[in-house]
C-alpha cells in the first residue's frame, strides 16, 4: 500500500506537521506527478507517430496535385482529324489528335527523323492523351480546323516525373571561359579558355573512388566464394576473381590519377553542355578539354563567350533512369523554349483510372465508393434502427433474445474478410449478382456495419433517461408513440453518429471488396449500382502495386484523399452530436 | 395529540366537505409483488372525489407503488405482478377489456422530477390532446393549451414564449408545466408522485395553492414525504407502513388524533 499509515502526534488529533505526515504527503503528489508524466509522454508518442504519418503521406502526395505540359501551336489539318471532310463531332472524336501534336512537337526537333528516336521523342515524352485539349477545343470550334491553335500537350509520367526532379538530381552552371567546338554534329571536341570542365572531373573521380570501393566489397566476397567452391568450377571462379581485381585496380587507378582525362560512361553522372543552340553529350573530360557526341545539332561552329554556355550534370547515371540523355536534352529544349510549364493536376479528381500515371484519377474510386456507401447506408440505417428498437424496447426479455443479443456482439467482431467470403458464396455464387458492383460491395459491407450500428443504437435508446418515456405513458401515450415521438428524437444524434462510424469504417474496408471482385481494373467511372467499380481504398491498393514511379505519388494522393473523407465524416458525426444533444 | 397548529388545518379544510365526496377511486384487497417481494398486503382504500388525498409513510412502504397500480403503469415493469380489485367509477381498471391508454388519458400522472419533453411549451401541453385526437382544429388545440396553461397558473409567465422549449423553464415552473400536460387531456384523477421533493419552497408553495385550486375539478392523489405538506393540502390523508396501510382519515383526524402507535410515532417524527 502506498497509504502508509502515520500515529497522530497527539492522541485524537493528526498532526500533518510530523515528518512522517510530510513525506506521506510528498509521495501522494509525487505519485500523482508520475501519471500526469505517463500520461503526457502516451499522449506525445501518439501525437509524433501521428504527425510523422500525415506529413510522410502528405509530402508524398503533393508531386500528384501537379503536372508539366507543353503549350504549343498546333495545327489540326483536315486529313488528320475531320475524315471525309465531316466535322460532327462524332467524327472528330475518332480524330488522329496525338498525330496533331506530334507534327507540333516535331518543329523543335526536325532532325528527329529515324524510327527508333521518333518513338523515344513521341511515344515516351509525350502522354498518350496528350491531344485532349485539342480535340475538345476544335470540337467546340470546328471553323479552326486548319488553323493554328493554342493547346495544351500533357507530357508523359517520367518527362514530368524529370521536371520535378524525381527521375534524376539536375545541375545546371553557366560556363566560365571562351570555348570553341570543332563541329555541329556527330562527334565534336571543346575547348575552354580555362579550366571549365574541372569540377565535372573531379566529381567523375570521386565517383569511380566510390565504385572502386564497391568494387573491393565484391572482390572480398567472390574470394571468400573460392575456399568453398567445388573443384570444377574453381578455374572460372578464380579467373572471375582476377578480373575483378584487375577492375578494382583499374578504377582506383582513374579514381586517384591528376590532371589528364577521365572517359565518361552509363554509369557516372551524364554531363551535358548547352551550345549555340544545340546539346553535347560528354563522353571525354578534361580540365579544359573535353569531347562528346551530339544530341541536339548546333546551328554554328563559332566560339561562345561566358555565360553563353551552360554545363548541365544529371547526376543520376544514365543507366539507373527511364529517361536517356537524349530525351533529357528534348525536355531540357523544350523548357529553354518555355514551353513547358507547371501547373495544379485537376486530372486526378476528374478522370478514372489508367495504366499512363499521368491520365489515372481516383473519381471512378470515389463514385464506387460513393455508390457502396448509398446501397450500406440505405439498408443499414433503417434495418440497424428498427432491430435496435424492437430488441431495446420490444422484444420480450428471454433467452432467444439474449441469444441474439449475444450474436449481435460476436458479429461486430468478426475479420471483414469473413463476410466478402460470405457475399462471395451468396450474392455472387446463388443469386447470381454482377460482380464487382457496389450493389453487392454496399450489401457486404452492409452485413460488416449492422452489427455496429445496431449496438450503437441501442445504447443511443437506452440513454434516454425513463422519465421521457414516463411523461408520455403517463399521459396515454401507447408504448409505440412513447418511442417514435420522444425516445427515438432523443436517441437520434447517438445513432447517427453511431451509423457515421460504422460508414467510415466501411469507407475504408478493402479486404471484403477484394472478395467480391471490386478489384479490377475499370477504367470507367461507375454511374449505377449494378457497372463495374472498384471502391477508393481498393484503388489504393491496386495503385500500390504497379511499377510506375508516379503512381507512388497517386497512391500516397489516394490516400490523403481517403484520409479527407474520414476527416470529414468523423467531424460531421461530432458536430452531429453537438447539435442535436439536448439536455434534461 | 396536537403536532400541528390549528391554523394550517384551516385553510385547506375549508371548501368540499369530506362526507359530502362520493368515491372516485376504489380499491379492494389489492396485493403487488415485484417478483418475489411482496410489496403491498391486501391494501382498500377509498379515495373521495373531488379532493386532495395524500399518501405518507416512510420511504419504501409502498405508497408510490400503490399510486403506480392506479394508472397502471406498473405495467412497464416486467416482473410485477397485481391482483384485487381497483375501480375508477365503479369500472375495474385492470379489466381486459379496458383499454390502458385510455385509462391514463382518465388519470394523469405528475412525477417526482419534473419531466417537461424537450420541445416547446406548447408541443409540451398540446401533446396529450393530439394524442387522443381530442382538439378538431388548430385554432381549439391553441385554447386548449392556453386554458391548461391558465389552470396551472403559468400561462402568465409563459404566453410569450410558448416555442421556448420546456427544458428552459425553472424548476417550478416545469413542473407546473408538466401538471398544466396532465390536465390537457381533461382527467379525473392527478397522480402527483411527491411533486414538490425537487423543488424550493417558494416554489413549493405555488405548487401547493395550485394543488388547492385544481381539487374544485380534479381527484388528487398526492405522495409526499413533507407532513406539513400533507397537512396543509389534503382532505384525507392515508398512512402506509411496510407495504401494508395502517390508518386512513380525514387529515385533521389522523394528525391530532391517531388511532394507531405507529402513525403517531411517525407523525411526530419519532421513525421515518
Amino acid at each position: 500500500m502506498t497509504d502508509a499509515t502515520f500515529q497522530p502526534a497527539v492522541s485524537g488529533k493528526v498532526d500533518f506537521t510530523s515528518p512522517k505526515a510530510q513525506a506521506h504527503l510528498r509521495k501522494r503528489y509525487a505519485v500523482e506527478k508520475r501519471f500526469k508524466a505517463y500520461g503526457l509522454t502516451a499522449i506525445g508518442f501518439a501525437a509524433l507517430f501521428i504527425l510523422f504519418l500525415v506529413s510522410d503521406i502528405v509530402i508524398k502526395a503533393v508531386p500528384a496535385f501537379t503536372e508539366h505540359r507543353l503549350t504549343l501551336t498546333l495545327t489540326p489539318t483536315a486529313e488528320r482529324v475531320a475524315a471525309g471532310g465531316k466535322t460532327d463531332r462524332d467524327t472528330l472524336m475518332q480524330g488522329d489528335w496525338i498525330a496533331v501534336v506530334r507534327d507540333g512537337v516535331g518543329q523543335f526537333f526536325p532532325q528527329v527523323t529515324n524510327r527508333t528516336q521518333r518513338s523515344k521523342l513521341y511515344n515516351e515524352l509525350i502522354s498518350i492523351g496528350a491531344g485532349e485539349d485539342i480535340r475538345d477545343t476544335v470540337i467546340a470550334d470546328p471553323s479552326l480546323i486548319g488553323k493554328p491553335v493554342r493547346a495544351n500537350v500533357l507530357l508523359s509520367d517520367d518527362a514530368d516525373l524529370y521536371f520535378k526532379g524525381r527521375m534524376t538530381g539536375r545541375n545546371e552552371r553557366n560556363g566560365g571561359g571562351l570555348v570553341g567546338v570543332s563541329g555541329t554534329s556527330d562527334t565534336v571536341s571543346i575547348t575552354s579558355g580555362i579550366n571549365d570542365f574541372a569540377a565535372e572531373l573531379a566529381r567523375v573521380r570521386s565517383d569511380l573512388q566510390v565504385a572502386a570501393r564497391l568494387a573491393q566489397l565484391e572482390a572480398t566476397r567472390l574470394r571468400t566464394a573460392l575456399e568453398t567452391v567445388v573443384p570444377d568450377r574453381r578455374a572460372a571462379l578464380e579467373e572471375q576473381v582476377n578480373r575483378q581485381i584487375g577492375i578494382v585496380a583499374d578504377l582506383e587507378k582513374r579514381g586517384r590519377s591528376v590532371g589528364g582525362s577521365e572517359t565518361l560512361g552509363d554509369n557516372t553522372a551524364s554531363v551535358l553542355v548547352k551550345i549555340n543552340g544545340g546539346v553535347i553529350k560528354l563522353t571525354e573530360i578534361g580540365n579544359e578539354k573535353a569531347s562528346g557526341t551530339v544530341l541536339i545539332p548546333l546551328k554554328t561552329a563559332t566560339e561562345a563567350k561566358a555565360g553563353e554556355w551552360q554545363i548541365l550534370t544529371l547526376t543520376t547515371p544514365e543507366a539507373s533512369r527511364k529517361l536517356s540523355d537524349q530525351q533529357a536534352a528534348w525536355l531540357d529544349r523544350m523548357k529553354d523554349e518555355g514551353l513547358v510549364s507547371k501547373t495544379v493536376a485537376t486530372r486526378i479528381f476528374t478522370s478514372g483510372d489508367s495504366r499512363e500515371p499521368e491520365l489515372a484519377g481516383i473519381l471512378g474510386g470515389l463514385a464506387g465508393s460513393a455508390l457502396t456507401m448509398l446501397v450500406t447506408l440505405s439498408l443499414c440505417l433503417p434495418i440497424g434502427v428498427f432491430a435496435a428498437i424492437y430488441l431495446e424496447e420490444f422484444a420480450p426479455k428471454n433467452r432467444l433474445t439474449d441469444l441474439i443479443e449475444v450474436n449481435i456482439n460476436n458479429l461486430a467482431a468478426v475479420p471483414s474478410i469473413v463476410f466478402g467470403l460470405l457475399g462471395l458464396a451468396i450474392f455472387l455464387n446463388t443469386f447470381d449478382m454482377p460482380r464487382s458492383s457496389p450493389l453487392v460491395g454496399g450489401l457486404v459491407l452492409a452485413l460488416l456495419v449492422l452489427p455496429t450500428i445496431i449496438i450503437s443504437a441501442r445504447a443511443a435508446l437506452r440513454a434516454v433517461p425513463p422519465s421521457i418515456r414516463e411523461a408520455a405513458l403517463g399521459l396515454g401515450a401507447s408504448h409505440q408513440q412513447a418511442v417514435f415521438h420522444h425516445v427515438l428524437p432523443l436517441a437520434m444524434p447517438g445513432i447517427l453518429t453511431g451509423t457515421i462510424i460504422g460508414m467510415a469504417h466501411a469507407l475504408g474496408e478493402t479486404a471484403p471488396l477484394l472478395m467480391i471482385g471490386m478489384v479490377a481494373f475499370i477504367l470507367e467511372v461507375p454511374s449505377s449500382v449494378t457497372q463495374s467499380a472498384t471502391a477508393l481504398p481498393v484503388q489504393i491498393f491496386l495503385w500500390s502495386d504497379l511499377p510506375e514511379q508516379a503512381f507512388q505519388a497517386k497512391t500516397a494522393a489516394a490516400i490523403l484523399i481517403l484520409l479527407v473523407f474520414l476527416f470529414i465524416m468523423n467531424g460531421a458525426a461530432i458536430l452531429l452530436r453537438k447539435r442535436f444533444e439536448r439536455r434534461w | 395529540m396536537n403536532v400541528l397548529s390549528q391554523a394550517e388545518f384551516d385553510a385547506p379544510s375549508k371548501g368540499i366537505g369530506m362526507a359530502d365526496g362520493e368515491s372516485a377511486v376504489t380499491a379492494r384487497g389489492v396485493d403487488v409483488y415485484y417478483g418475489d417481494k411482496h410489496a403491498i398486503k391486501d391494501l382498500s382504500v377509498d379515495i373521495p372525489a373531488k379532493s386532495v388525498t395524500a399518501f405518507i409513510g416512510p420511504s419504501g412502504c409502498g405508497k408510490s407503488t400503490f399510486l403506480r397500480c392506479i394508472n397502471r403503469m406498473n405495467d412497464t415493469i416486467p416482473s410485477c405482478r397485481v391482483t384485487g380489485s381497483i375501480k375508477l367509477d365503479g369500472r375495474d381498471i385492470y379489466n381486459k377489456a379496458l383499454d390502458v391508454v385510455q385509462l391514463r388519458a382518465q388519470i394523469g400522472m405528475v412525477f417526482q422530477k419534473p419531466n417537461p419533453f424537450p420541445k416547446s411549451i406548447f408541443e409540451n401541453v398540446a401533446y396529450g390532446p393530439k394524442i387522443h385526437g381530442l382538439a378538431s382544429s388548430k385554432a381549439e388545440l391553441a385554447s386548449m393549451v392556453e386554458k391548461s396553461l391558465r389552470r396551472a397558473s403559468l400561462w402568465e409567465e409563459v404566453k410569450d414564449r410558448l416555442d421556448a422549449s420546456g427544458t428552459s423553464l425553472s424548476g417550478g415552473q416545469q413542473q407546473r408545466l408538466c401538471i398544466a400536460r396532465a390536465i390537457a387531456v381533461s382527467p379525473e384523477v392527478i397522480l402527483m408522485d411527491e411533486p414538490c421533493s425537487a423543488l424550493d419552497p417558494i416554489a413549493t408553495a405555488r405548487i401547493e395553492e395550485l394543488i388547492d385550486e385544481l381539487r374544485q375539478n380534479y381527484t388528487i392523489i398526492i405522495v409526499t414525504h413533507s407532513m406539513q405538506q400533507a397537512a396543509r393540502v389534503s382532505q384525507k390523508t392515508a398512512f402506509f407502513h411496510l407495504g401494508t396501510l395502517v390508518e386512513e382519515g380525514p387529515t385533521k383526524t389522523i394528525f391530532t388524533t391517531p388511532r394507531d402507535k405507529r402513525t403517531q410515532d411517525y407523525i411526530t417524527g419519532r421513525f421515518g
